[in-house]
């Protein structure tokens, strides 16, 4: 059995900022990270951040700068290539880790275990050449082109930026057709596209994927204003690699496991553990930070996660008299990040979850 | 196909070795996952679904989803998207469930 302060599930920006805030406040930190590199998803973002302190640095900058700042600190231990199993009454965690079973018992958990990609429900959608967006930029940032000619599915600020990323790589992008009548991304995205001349089709969406063993083309179709296929509005995309982006879910077993209070609140992506102000959730000493507890942006993921890390340090006895000023610098940074229109979703869905939380939340 | 030349980004591949894919001799870079490997070679069939046996490829690459199981040294139900490339190692095509050693 190891004993250990603040276990980390979870690698990414929320865990990683996690790790380093309750660190830096003197507690002995365990980060749990599946894959065999830190840094999650951050670490293929080519595209330059704004809203804060990392304001014009590219995602895998930013990255980079957080594995060093974890490297700093001695007292953080990693585990890669460890995948947590279990989270039992008794606070006992069990992890698969070198070939073996082993055991942790922590004093306080993070989850930080982030989000995964949806799938979209169409005939063909099992052809090789159906990428998540996050896969062909995975791809990309390894050097390889996913396909040649790719049409996207969906222009939220995912499939704009992956879109845009796939066109740098010398990647041909078809269309990126979305279902709502509007972009759902940012416009700075959608401008940089439409210079390149990739057509954003809104009101389409994907009828079918067509191939023989992989993918050879799909038919796109216009919808009405209540979602109903136009009769003769088909078109045909003749591409190798159809991407989706089209939003994604909470990693949130192991919160329905550790016994977590959930809530289904569409705003925030799904099932999330309800949260309070201190990213606690409903089980005692086991926090939830990042995609997680609500699908939003590595810049709120990774301050959410420093409030965790905090929140975490400080109930272990660490720094308690600096501890609620430090969470209130980082809830006023949310709030400003969330304070624009574009996070209106956001707020609503932490408005559900104060309901159901009875209580503040962050 | 491989990108060589990238406005933003640096590839650091790593050393070269070659590992096999149902037997053929493929070259990757021990940076690179055996997904990213194969898909350089124009590789995008990693396997067949268990039961109406349809072509399966790439869809999550962060070791989630499950349509990128293949069988690695005799081993099945291998998440190719997050393992590295080494030196020798057997891939192969997974027609079915696989059975683990035990």
């Amino acid at each position: 059995m190891k004993d250990i302060e603040v276990l980390i599930i979870g690698g990414g920006p929320a865990g990683l900022c996690a790790a380093s805030a309750a660190a830096s406040m003197g507690a002995k930190v365990l980060i749990c990270e599946r894959n065999q590199d830190l840094g999650g998803q951050l670490m293929i973002q080519t595209g330059k951040f704004f809203g804060n302190k990392h304001a014009g640095m590219r995602g895998f900058q930013i990255g980079a700068e957080l594995l060093q700042e974890i490297a700093a600190y001695p007292q953080i231990e990693v585990w890669t290539g460890a995948t947590v199993l279990g989270i039992y009454e008794d606070g006992v965690v069990t992890c698969l880790y070198q070939g073996e079973h082993q055991k942790i018992k922590p004093a306080k958990i993070i989850i930080a275990t982030g989000a995964s990609e949806n799938f979209l429900s169409f005939p063909g959608n099992d052809l090789p050449g159906v990428y998540a967006a996050g896969a062909a930029e995975t791809l990309v940032h390894a050097g390889v082109k996913p396909a040649e000619r790719v049409l996207m599915v969906g222009a939220g600020n995912i499939g704009l930026t992956v879109s845009y990323q796939l066109k740098q790589s010398g990647v041909d992008v078809a269309a990126v057709i979305e279902v709502m009548p509007q972009i759902g991304g940012y416009l700075v995205h959608a401008s940089k596209l439409q210079r390149c001349g990739i057509p954003i089709k809104t009101s389409m969406t994907i009828a079918e994927a067509y191939g023989n063993g992989k993918v050879e083309g799909a038919k796109i179709v216009k919808l009405d204003e209540n979602r109903q296929v136009i009769p003769g509005s088909e078109e045909d995309i003749v591409c190798d690699a159809i991407c989706l982006s089209v939003g994604l879910s909470p990693l949130a077993e192991l919160c329905w496991l550790a016994g977590c209070k959930m809530a289904c609140i569409r705003e925030l992506g799904g099932c999330v553990p309800l949260v309070d102000q201190t990213m606690e959730t409903t089980v005692s000493g086991v926090y939830a930070a990042g995609d997680v507890s609500g699908l939003e942006e590595a810049t709120t993921a990774m301050l959410e996660g420093r409030l965790a890390g905090i929140s975490a340090a400080a109930a272990l006895g660490y720094k308690v008299d600096q501890a609620a000023e430090m969470q209130e610098a980082c809830r006023r940074e949310l709030k400003t990040l969330r304070s624009g229109p574009m996070s209106e979703k956001i707020r609503h869905g932490l408005e559900k979850m104060a309901a159901k939380r009875g209580a503040v939340v962050c | 196909m491989r990108i060589e030349e990238h406005p933003i980004l640096k590839f650091d591949r790593g050393k070269k070795i070659t590992f096999y894919y149902n037997g053929e001799k493929i070259e990757g870079y021990e940076n690179e996952t055996v997904a990213e490997a194969l898909h350089a070679a124009g590789i995008r069939r990693l396997g067949y679904s268990p039961e109406l046996h349809r072509p399966r490829g790439l869809f999550c690459a962060i070791g989630n989803c499950s349509s990128c199981f293949m069988t690695v040294n005799g081993e099945p139900n291998v998440r190719v998207c997050v393992l590295k490339c080494a030196e020798g190692m057997q891939v192969e095509e997974q027609q079915s469930k696989g059975v683990v050693k035990i």
